[in-house]
């Protein structure tokens, strides 16, 4: 065995020795260090345990509060006033359904569509696309309430003037997910790498063919992921409607353009939540219930797929 | 469209080819247009949203003074004669504001800390998605958990009272709403943050490392102020949804308005001002219905300076790595 070779006896016991030299010298940190360590490792995992906690509390409080209201009387009875424990959800079910009918009648064609532009065809160059993409950006965040307020005067009354009726809530609702729709819609079309593109286009496909079949199939899991998002915040959302005309006490099957009004599971449990008997108080904490396992299924679902998809080039 | 398109070499055996489409293809420039309206329709909403603000507004600064509005804390307009100080709901949202982000924000880092130092990726790969599913539970949800859960079983207990006053029997008060609003955004703040954290170039953190730097001074030192526009900007984010946030200050903050920033006392917010009195029974043209659209109009300039500072700090952290 030569001298200098990697498995040389002496190699090797140069490797122990700087070895052994470098973990006395980490074993030897400061004791001041080791506690600080300690103790902030300890503090992160507190804040990390109070977080996840708190949310889960949510959740069994409201299984806890609301058990004695479970029962084919929750989805099957209209609210009732008088007899609190017969009451249930069912106008409101009905109308969060047609709601969110609506909602994605609005955002599959206009959302993709946007995204399509803003990302297929835009030249990013000019000004008005950034004005468009900015704008975007700002419309995400702003308050749900300001698009109630939009609602009102422009959707219910105001220029469209359609009146309170479902379809003005479901419109209200759709503009306020749509930017959401967008961005997610966007960043899964610039996850597709551009050799697909090219490819198409060098076949001779045009560029509406190229996108059409070879972009926009790629893109499905993306889009969807950021669909369902959009369609579950759509279905938990109150403030918006409680401007554009749910009231909260319909007691028949609301229809789409219906004048006597509608109503949505989450101004149902809200007006529930705020009538003090214990009974209202377990209709509103099984409503709560009820949601929530249709969002966290939504949800749990749109995130799996996107981590599925997430590294498929 | 000229002839000079045409290839000037003839393929084998086949009569010249133009390079240029053999039709003007209507069809394809139809759906650029049509794509491109869909994309115009949100510059149409922000009009919207601005128009509509704005013609109230302008109607409601006809009878009520802009001093009156801007400078006095008295917000009773249905007493008579009605007083609109626009700070005495103002002053509440800062109430709510603070007290949560006092607590989302520090639980909210630590949380980002954890998980982009500290977690071994299997325990990553649980908590995060955990984190970003529970932002989807719906705020009606938070504000009933608030109001039935985190006032009676932990603030009434817990408070100390002194020179505050004391928590019980108080059916409503800031401080569960601030509780309520720190649970939904903590998620918010930890997914951004540690988003922003992760982006730092992993040279920075070896070579803290390398040169004998103990965890607690790569996170702090190191990793936190290289991602820190990116902290800042998910903070403010939080802050400005805090601002917006409806539904949990409706069920737990009682709607009184109530200039104070003591936090076991009932306040009324901007947003639920707006929530309570523009239901559907309020007459177009009333004074009460154009003092709606002005403390929108207030509420909107606010989120909208915030959420433009998020953008940009984002945009910068973006930019440098």
């Amino acid at each position: 065995m030569e001298a200098g070779s990697p498995s040389s006896p002496r190699n090797r016991l140069a490797v122990a020795g700087a070895r052994a030299t470098t973990q006395a010298k980490l074993r030897d940190q400061p004791r001041g260090d080791v506690v600080r360590n300690a103790v902030f490792a300890g503090l992160l995992l507190l804040a990390v345990t109070i977080a996840l906690a708190g949310l889960l509390a949510l959740i069994f409080q409201a299984l806890a509060k609301g058990s004695s209201a479970f029962g084919p009387d929750l989805v099957n009875n209209p609210p009732s006033t008088a007899f609190p424990d017969k009451a249930g959800y069912r106008p409101a079910i009905i109308g969060s359904l047609q709601l969110i009918a609506g909602v994605l009648l609005f955002i599959l064609p206009v959302g993709v569509g946007a995204a399509l532009y803003l990302e297929e065809y835009a030249d990013k160059s000019r000004w008005w696309n950034t004005v468009i993409e900015v704008n975007i950006q700002n419309l995400a965040a702003v308050p749900s309430i300001i698009y109630g307020i939009l609602g009102l005067a422009f959707i219910v009354r105001g220029p469209l003037d359609l009146g309170f009726i479902l379809v003005a809530g479901s419109l209200t609702l759709a503009l306020l997910v749509l930017p959401m729709v967008i961005i997610a819609s966007r960043e899964a079309l610039r996850a597709v790498p551009d050799s697909i593109r090219q490819g198409s286009l060098a076949l001779g496909a045009t560029q509406w063919q190229t996108i059409r079949r070879q972009v926009l199939p790629a893109a499905i899991p993306g889009i969807a992921t950021g669909v369902i998002l959009a369609v579950s915040r759509a279905v938990g959302e109150t403030a918006p409607l409680l401007l554009v005309g749910a009231t909260v006490f319909v007691t028949f099957d609301p229809t789409p353009f219906g004048t006597d009004g509608y109503s949505a599971m989450p101004v149902q449990i809200f007006n529930y939540a705020l009538r003090p008997q214990e009974e209202f108080q377990a209709l509103a904490a099984a409503g709560i219930i009820l949601m929530l396992v249709v969002l966290l299924a939504m949800n749990s679902f749109a995130i799996w797929l996107r981590n599925r998809y997430e590294q498929r080039w | 469209m000229g002839p000079e398109t045409t290839i000037a070499t003839e393929p084998a055996g086949g009569p010249p080819r133009r390079l240029q489409a053999q039709s003007k293809r209507y069809g394809e420039r139809l759906i650029k247009w049509l794509l491109a309206f869909c994309a115009l329709l949100s510059v149409l909403t922000t009009t919207a949203i601005i128009l509509s603000l704005i013609g109230p507004t302008v109607g409601f600064f006809e009878i009520v003074p802009g001093t009156e509005f801007f400078f006095t804390f008295d917000w009773t307009p249905q007493f008579e004669p009605p007083s609109f100080g626009v700070l005495g709901v103002v002053a509440g949202t800062v109430n709510v504001v603070i007290w949560s982000m006092l607590v989302a924000i520090p639980l909210g880092l630590a949380t980002a800390v954890y998980l982009s130092e500290y977690a071994s990726p299997r325990v990553r790969k649980t908590i995060k998605p955990i984190l970003e599913v529970l932002t989807g539970i719906p705020t009606v949800a938070i504000g009933f958990f608030a109001v039935s859960f985190i006032l009676p079983e932990i603030i009434v207990p817990l408070w100390p009272g002194g020179f505050l006053g004391g928590a019980d029997g108080k059916p409503f008060m800031a401080l569960a709403a601030s509780l309520g609003i720190a649970l939904m955004v903590v998620p918010i703040i930890a997914s951004l943050s540690d988003d922003a954290m992760r982006a730092v170039p992993r040279g920075l953190h070896d070579g803290a490392y390398a040169l004998g730097a103990t965890r607690v001074k790569v996170a702090t030192r190191v990793i936190f102020p290289a991602a820190l526009s990116g902290i800042v900007a998910s903070v403010v984010l939080a802050i400005s949804r805090a601002v917006g946030e409806t539904m949990i200050v409706l069920l737990a903050a009682g709607n009184t308005p109530n200039p104070t920033l003591n936090p076991v006392e009932s306040v009324q917010v901007m947003t639920s001002y707006i929530a309570t009195t523009a239901t559907g029974d309020i007459a177009t043209g009333s004074i009460d219905y154009k003092s709606v659209f002005a403390v929108g109009a207030v509420l909107f300039v606010m989120t909208l300076i915030m959420n433009v500072v998020s953008i940009r700090l984002v945009r910068r952290y973006r930019e440098v790595y």
